[in-house]
This record gives structure tokens, C-alpha cells and sequence, in this order.
């Protein structure tokens, strides 16, 4: 062979060469596949199925039985779960979108400019994202409290909003940027604020779309707002009410039931999984800048 | 090396208002990082020298709990920290490398057949919470309706059901697994998303220059271009090893977990801290926790550090 090619990485067709990797990680991808498939086919299953013996994988008759009886479920209970999700659904949006903006452009302030502090805060953060969030429970508890937040929207967005993981994860990515690039907008007169808007953002596409999924699997599925912080049930999240029903249906019978909950929580990751990973893999951003 | 890097920096931070402007990007965060993380952080690490009971104010006792901690918590030191290590050892660079390994494999492929399995490895992260448990106790069930034992009984590999997830023998295994099956989360994105931006034009001029194979390729021209992302993913795999407990209490239902045998650091602050109330110790365990994360972050930072 007449030296290597180079350059396998992102490869704009399909070649013959690819499919032995293909084959390569299959196994695994089957494996990490089948609990996915089961949650799907667990969901659907009819009474007899769940119980079947020796038990099956794959549903043979689909039903939605699963799902009329959680919905009858959330019918008893008090608060109708139309409540539940639009509540999940406000204090999502508003977390992801915030949490974004703060980490960007702190991780901008943190990568880019110069000031005192910056050391300090970097190690601070870093720290702060290692601390093991059930030490901090209780006296995130009691900040709360203190400052007059329990059982408002409040409580479920504010502690949320500033996430060290999704700071730490953007200023890696904003480091890359090139200063050459920097400077030149500088000499041209640029605010930091452009700078900010209009090369920064652009640049780290993949990493916005990494720490929105990041902050939205963190508000999506959290339930510690909710069992500590909020005590009225109409501001209580659909994370909360799903668990709740999965703990109390816990018997064989319940599994449908929660099988179903965990369904209907999952669905949400995967589509926004698929919306954002475009911009994940997006290999665009170096284009332009040699 | 060094000089060339603040040389670098001064020419940006050169301009006069670098300074007040820095703070005005970070103000926002600050608050909030402060109000709602330092500050509870901060109390937490005060309440590691107190005795606090949750119900009655805090006593302070010193170092007690710390001396305590070392010398008297025999379950700690017996069970919890050498599973704690073992599970970390595996699971740890065990994830690491998989999901780097996996992220790569992955870049080499087509769009389609990338995104898809994209998709499959990193759905585990996904199915956190509700999910894992419904499925992962239904596969190990202990009776013969459990998959694993149904399957096991019809190959006609055991004759008796297992009692997976209440075996000592088993459970820790059973952890290991599922860890590692969720282990490719945010950090194998952002790694994944690191070897995609690398510029191609790199990786021509590494060919030019005798670049022989994709392994070498790998290791001259892909890792160090993507040390940040490398970094990142690496810390993320000792945060997330040394912070899950959940998959062991949620599979067997219980904490302590039976007889210990899947008791990690995060269990043994929970046992303390939500089961006998004693926060102020649980608070030492979760100090000493942020001691060894900090440290094996620290290593990994050497290993990855920017070299501009």
C-alpha cells in the first residue's frame, strides 16, 4: 500500500471500509439498544403479557390499556396532570434557555477576557460541580426558604439556572476558538459583546447543543424541587407526579403503569436528542478559518 | 511556552475595558452560582464540624466526625471504601475509554449510520431515574419470570432461579454493568462533537508527513487536538463514578444495600444523612468524597493540560 490516506474522520459518503466498524460496535449498540426497545414494548403490553411465563421481550398484541389506566390514575388524584406538564414544560424552557445563556456567556468572560479573578472562579466552579449534590440538600433547603421561595416557579428554576457542569463543558469548547480570530474583530473595532454574539455563539454550536441537552435532562427529570421545596401540589412537576405513580404501582400489576410513566418521560430526551444532535456532530464550525 | 500563553492573553486583555466587562458577563451566573450552590456548599462543609440531627441546631465538635470517620466507621472502612475503589476502578476509566473509543469508531462512519448509533449509545444516559429501574429489575428478577433467570433455566445453564439483585456475590457485578451501560453520556457528546470540529486540514498535512496508520493517526493528530473535550470527558468519568449510588440502592430496593455488598461513598451519606440523621457526619463522608474527586481531576488535568 502506497502510504496512508489520512483522514478517515468524518467521511462525506458511505464507503465499503466503514462497514467493518459498523460491525465492530454493533454487539455493544445492541446491547445499550435493548433496554430502550423493551421500555417501548413494555408499555404496550396487555395484562397477560406482563405476567406471561416464561416471560416475553417483544409485545405480541400492543394495547394502550397501559396508558388509559395512568391516565384514569391521574383522574383521581386532585390535580388534573394537563397541570403537571404544562408546569414541567414552562420551568424546562425557561431552565434550558437560561442555563445556556449564563454559561455562555460567563464561559465567554471566563476563556476570553482577562480579569483578576478568573483562576479563582475556574477552580471554585470546578469544585462546586464535584461536591456530591445530597450533601448540599439540606442547606439548599435552607437558602431557599430564607429567601421566601418555597412553593413558587421559583424554586424549580433559580437553583437550576447556574450549572457549573454546562460552564465547565462551553469554556472548553470557547477555548478552542482561535484568539487570532479574537483579536482581529478587536482591531476592527469590535465590542466585547459582538465578539460575544457574533463569534463565539457561532462557534460552539456542538457545545450549546451538548449543555442543552445537559440542562434539559437535569430540569426534565428532577424531582428534588418538587419533594423539598414546593409543598402545593399545583406547582409540583410532571417528574415528581410520574415517580410517584411508579413508586405506588410497584407490584407486578403496576409495572405496565410504570413502564408506561417511564415512556412517557423518555420520549422527550429522544426527540430533543434528535433535533439537537445535528448540531452536535455539526463539523461546519472550523469552516471559514484556516 | 508559558510566556507565549500570557503573551497571548495581554494582547486581548490589553484593552482597558476588559476588565468591568469580564465581571458584567458573569454577573448573572455569579449570583446564582453563588446564592443557590457556594453558599449551600459552603454550609455544608461548616455542618461537617458540627452534630447536627436536622431537628435541633448544630453543636460544634471539631474535627469528631473526621477522627470518626477514619478510625471508628468500621462499615466504612471494611465495605464501603474498597467496593467504592473497585467500582471506580472499572467503571471509571472503563466508561472513559469506551465512550472516547466508541466517539471515534463513530466519527469514521457516514452521517446516517453515525447518527443513529450516536442515538443508541447515548439513549442509556437518557433512561436515568423512572426508566432504569423499571427495566433493569424486571431483567434480573429474582423468581423465574425474571429474563436473565428464564433465559439462563431454558439454555438449561441453572437449574434454580437466581436471586440476582439480593445476592451478594452478584450484586455488585450487576451494578458494574449497568454503570457502564450508561456511561456514555455528556461526556462522550462532547467528545464526539471534539474529534468532528477537528480541521481536516490537519489531518491531510499528518498523512503528508508519514502518519501511517488510523491508530497513529489517533494518537498524534486527533487527541491533541481535542485536550479540551478530552479533559471534560475525563473529569465528568470521576464525577459521575464517584457520585452514582443510585443504580445499587434502586436495583435491590434497599439502603444499605444487602450486606453491603454494592455500598458506595454516596450510599454511605445517604445511610447517614436521610436514614439516622446524623447530617453532620454525612457531611465529613461528603468532604472527604470532594477530596479524592478533586485530586483525581487534578491528575487527569496534567495529563490533558493545553500546551499553547
Amino acid at each position: 500500500m502506497a502510504g496512508y490516506k489520512g483522514s478517515n474522520i468524518n467521511p462525506k459518503k458511505f464507503e465499503k471500509k466503514q462497514i467493518k466498524i459498523i460491525l465492530a460496535v454493533l454487539p455493544l449498540a445492541l446491547f445499550m439498544l435493548l433496554p430502550i426497545v423493551f421500555i417501548f414494548c413494555h408499555a404496550f403490553k396487555p395484562m397477560d403479557e406482563l405476567f406471561a411465563f416464561p416471560p416475553k421481550f417483544f409485545v405480541t398484541r400492543p394495547t394502550l390499556d397501559n396508558f388509559t389506566k395512568l391516565f384514569k390514575a391521574s383522574a383521581m388524584s386532585g390535580i388534573p396532570m394537563s397541570r403537571y406538564v404544562f408546569n414541567s414544560f414552562v420551568v424546562t424552557v425557561i431552565v434550558v434557555l437560561g442555563s445556556i445563556l449564563l454559561s455562555t456567556a460567563s464561559g465567554f468572560a471566563l476563556s476570553k477576557l482577562k480579569f483578576k479573578l478568573k483562576n479563582t472562579i475556574l477552580e471554585i466552579n470546578n469544585m462546586a460541580l464535584m461536591f456530591v449534590p445530597v450533601a448540599v440538600m439540606i442547606p439548599r433547603y435552607l437558602t431557599i426558604n430564607v429567601l421566601g421561595l418555597t412553593d413558587t416557579y421559583l424554586a424549580h428554576i433559580l437553583p437550576l439556572l447556574a450549572m457549573p457542569v454546562s460552564l465547565f463543558l462551553v469554556k472548553q469548547f470557547i477555548d478552542q476558538v482561535p484568539d487570532a480570530l479574537i483579536e482581529a474583530a478587536y482591531i476592527d473595532g469590535a465590542s466585547d459583546l459582538r465578539v460575544y454574539f457574533k463569534i463565539i455563539i457561532p462557534m460552539i454550536k456542538p457545545a450549546i447543543a451538548t449543555s442543552a441537552i445537559l440542562a434539559f435532562q437535569q430540569v426534565w427529570v428532577n424531582v428534588e424541587s418538587s419533594n423539598l421545596y414546593v409543598s402545593n401540589e399545583g406547582v409540583k412537576t410532571l417528574a415528581f407526579y410520574m415517580n410517584t405513580l411508579a413508586a405506588t404501582n410497584n407490584t407486578v400489576a403496576g409495572q405496565g403503569v410504570a413502564a408506561a410513566a417511564a415512556l412517557i418521560m423518555f420520549v422527550p430526551n429522544l426527540v430533543l436528542f434528535i433535533i439537537l444532535q445535528n448540531s452536535i456532530m455539526n463539523t461546519m464550525a472550523h469552516s471559514g478559518m484556516k | 511556552m508559558r510566556a507565549s500563553t500570557t503573551h497571548k492573553r495581554t494582547k486581548i486583555g490589553k484593552r482597558e475595558t476588559s476588565n468591568r466587562s469580564a465581571y458584567a458577563f458573569l454577573a448573572p451566573y455569579l449570583v446564582l452560582f453563588a446564592t443557590f450552590i457556594i453558599v449551600p456548599m459552603v454550609i455544608a462543609m461548616a455542618l461537617s464540624f458540627t452534630n447536627f440531627n436536622t431537628i435541633q441546631f448544630p453543636s460544634f465538635v471539631g474535627f469528631l466526625n473526621y477522627v470518626n470517620l477514619l478510625t471508628r466507621d468500621e462499615i466504612f472502612m471494611q465495605y464501603v471504601l474498597p467496593k467504592t475503589v473497585l467500582y471506580a476502578l472499572i467503571v471509571g476509566p472503563g466508561g472513559y475509554i469506551l465512550s472516547f473509543i466508541l466517539a471515534w469508531a463513530l466519527a469514521q462512519l457516514s452521517k446516517t449510520p453515525r447518527t443513529i448509533l450516536a442515538l443508541i449509545f447515548y439513549s442509556p444516559s437518557m433512561t436515568s431515574g423512572v426508566a432504569m429501574t423499571v427495566l433493569w429489575k424486571i431483567i434480573f428478577s429474582g423468581d423465574q419470570t425474571g429474563y436473565l433467570n428464564s433465559w439462563l433455566m431454558r439454555l438449561g445453564i441453572i437449574n434454580e432461579p437466581i436471586i440476582w439483585l439480593l445476592d451478594v456475590r452478584y450484586l455488585l457485578p450487576i451494578v458494574i454493568i449497568v454503570a457502564l451501560w450508561s456511561s456514555m453520556g455528556v461526556g462522550f457528546l462532547a467528545m464526539l462533537a471534539g474529534i468532528l470540529n477537528a480541521d481536516e486540514s490537519l489531518y491531510e498535512a499528518a498523512a503528508l508527513d508519514g502518519v501511517k496508520n488510523r491508530f497513529q493517526e489517533m494518537w498524534y493528530i486527533t487527541i491533541p487536538t481535542m485536550k479540551p473535550q478530552m479533559l471534560f470527558g475525563a473529569v465528568m468519568a470521576i464525577v459521575g463514578t464517584f457520585q452514582n449510588g443510585l443504580i445499587g440502592v434502586q436495583l435491590s430496593g434497599a439502603n444499605p444495600t444487602p450486606n453491603y455488598a454494592a455500598q458506595l461513598i454516596v450510599n454511605h451519606i445517604e445511610d447517614y444523612g436521610f436514614i439516622r440523621y446524623e447530617m453532620g457526619y454525612a457531611a465529613a463522608v461528603s468532604v472527604v468524597l470532594l477530596g479524592i474527586v478533586w485530586t483525581f481531576s487534578k491528575i487527569s488535568k496534567k495529563l490533558f493540560q493545553e500546551k499553547d
